[in-house]
């Protein structure tokens, strides 16, 4: 029998495109000090911690070990999880486990990334299978481009309908003091911008940012001592596929996220999400999934994302608000960038999410998403499981 | 049907991976290193809760998990606190063999530094007195090798 678990704090970097004053190591430390303080614990409360990055990113093969002088694992149990762009819901998820196991009262998860040390594209391609996929299907923008294309000519949807996500999750990002980016975009200004693959315009992607994120993990009954308001776990889900991309079927939606939302809500007892849920920070590395992805979560019927966003629901003050620290268009440090969706989510239901707070949240949802269509999920509360 | 292995050739593919990297020093490790580069200085600093002289010097005390103030500057000598001498040869060493790894103990740390030492290897043995060669000022350009070696005294 799992042992019901909450987190308790959380903490994050400021992110931004280079961290000249920090190396990787100095980088974590300064969420982890941030996570201690959101909470009062001091580093040796903490009974474990899970850390994940992107090996190839920093070229770092052993970030548990390495990192223990900045994540404050000095002679204490760390566990590396490295799941490409799911590493931070993977992170977080381990450290739940590690809780809910019964074997540990207080975990730090962390994730990181140092994007400006390496060739992202050329680090990223290092996911696909070497034999059958690197050569002729690499990187991170093919797959999303061939699954746009499917989108729009499946509903008819436009290049300016996914810009209005892009522009939402910039304009939100305005609320954000730790965001990356922070200048407010327009529909026009996405559809001037380059080219990348079709329909992928430069200011559809995510930026690759310096960063990291912490967030503790406590058992019930620590938890309650620790924080006024806990947000409880009340639902985790992982799906990962993937062994050849040719195998992906673009016209049946992101399955992983079908799959893993499905049983997500069955633990949460969410029955009608858009109504459910009252917020919630997606993985959504470029525009187009903002459209779709928010179909495959059941927010609304298939084909209806670009109404949805138009309409507003997932504006501040919307049905469900989507994303108010800029998501993943905003700020992308990989290993991190899951990790901040939990703690974002978690930072709703405890009441700390300052300027972009949306009142009166009682159930946040946190997604991850990563390699060939990989998705995990989090559904945090206030209500004790 | 099965395929066996003595009826198809098991092929390789051959890959190479060469992401090129640029790792930031930080603002602590950049004063170690252009304290090497510019002045031939050795810097440290000194965690004030447990009193330990770290070198390089750090951000933080990984054990009292708290921010390191006070920079010490370190003398250029001290002793072998263990060392191994490489014979075999191999492209990624920074000189050739032989040559040794060693822990240095400078005089006012306490934690070894990583280097090196190419010669009088016949006289090396843990507990003797080294000091730092500094390669020449043209040469140095902000690296742990700014260091030449360590030169038994
Ligand atoms: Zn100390």
């Amino acid at each position: 029998m799992a042992r019901r678990v909450a987190i308790v704090g959380t903490g994050q970097t400021d992110h931004r495109s280079h961290r000249p004053d920090v190396n990787g190591r100095e980088m974590i430390y300064e969420a982890v000090k941030r996570a201690l303080d959101d909470c009062e614990l001091s580093i040796h409360d903490i009974d474990a911690v899970v850390i994940g990055n992107m090996d190839h990113f920093e070229s770092i093969n052993y970030v548990d070990t390495w990192s223990v002088e900045g994540s404050g694992a000095v002679m204490k149990p760390i566990m590396k999880v490295t799941t490409g762009g799911t590493t931070g819901t993977s992170v977080a998820i381990a450290a739940y486990y590690h809780v809910a196991s019964g074997l540990f009262d207080r975990v730090l998860a962390i994730g990181w990334e140092k994007n400006s040390e390496s060739d992202t594209t050329a680090a990223i391609i290092t996911c696909s299978d070497p034999i059958w996929d690197r050569f002729s299907y690499s990187g991170a923008i093919p797959s999303l481009a061939t699954e746009a294309s499917a989108y729009m000519k499946q509903y008819g949807a436009t290049q300016e309908d996914a810009a209005r996500v892009a522009v939402r999750d910039r304009t939100h990002a305005l609320n954000n003091p730790h965001a990356h980016l922070r200048r407010p975009i327009t529909v026009e200004d996405v559809m001037a911008s380059p080219m990348l693959a079709y329909p992928i315009k430069l200011l559809d992607v995510c930026p690759r940012t310096d960063g990291a994120a912490a967030v503790v993990f406590a058992a019930d009954g620590v938890a309650q001592k620790i924080a006024p308001k806990p947000a409880w776990i009340r639902a985790c889900a992982v799906r990962h596929t993937y062994t050849w991309f040719g195998d992906v079927d673009y016209n049946a939606g992101l399955v992983s996220l079908q799959g893993a939302s499905r049983e997500a809500y069955q633990q949460a007892g969410i029955r009608n999400p858009a109504e459910d849920i009252d917020v919630a920070e997606l993985y959504l590395p470029y525009s187009y999934a903002g459209l779709k992805w928010i179909e495959e979560l059941g927010f609304c019927g298939p084909g209806e994302g670009p109404g949805f966003i138009q309409d507003g629901h997932t504006d501040m003050g919307g049905k469900i608000p989507v994303n108010p620290s800029g998501g993943v268009i905003s700020t992308n440090c990989i290993g991190a960038t899951a990790l901040l969706r939990v703690a974002e989510a978690a930072g709703q239901v405890m009441g700390k999410a300052s300027q972009r707070q949306v009142p009166d949240v009682e159930v946040a949802l946190a997604t991850g998403f990563g390699g060939c269509f990989w998705s995990d999920m989090v559904i945090l509360g206030t209500v004790r499981p | 049907m099965t395929v066996n292995l003595d009826q198809v050739e098991p092929l390789t593919l051959k890959g190479q991976i060469a992401v090129p990297y640029t790792w930031w020093v930080g603002e602590v490790g950049s004063k170690f290193l252009i304290a090497l580069r510019d002045e031939a200085k050795i810097i440290g600093n000194r965690c004030t809760k447990c009193n330990t002289t770290y070198v390089p010097p750090r951000k933080n005390c990984g054990s009292c998990f708290t921010d390191i103030y006070e920079f010490v500057e370190l003398g250029n000598e001290g002793i072998v606190s263990a060392h191994t001498v490489v014979r075999f040869k191999y492209p990624l060493q920074p000189v050739e063999s032989p040559f040794a790894y060693a822990l240095i103990r400078l005089d006012g740390a306490d934690v070894g530094l990583v280097h090196i030492i190419k010669r009088d290897l016949d006289r090396l043995k843990n507990g003797v007195r080294v000091k730092a060669q500094f390669k020449d000022p043209s040469e140095r350009t902000g690296h742990i090798l700014d260091i030449d070696s360590f030169q038994i005294i």
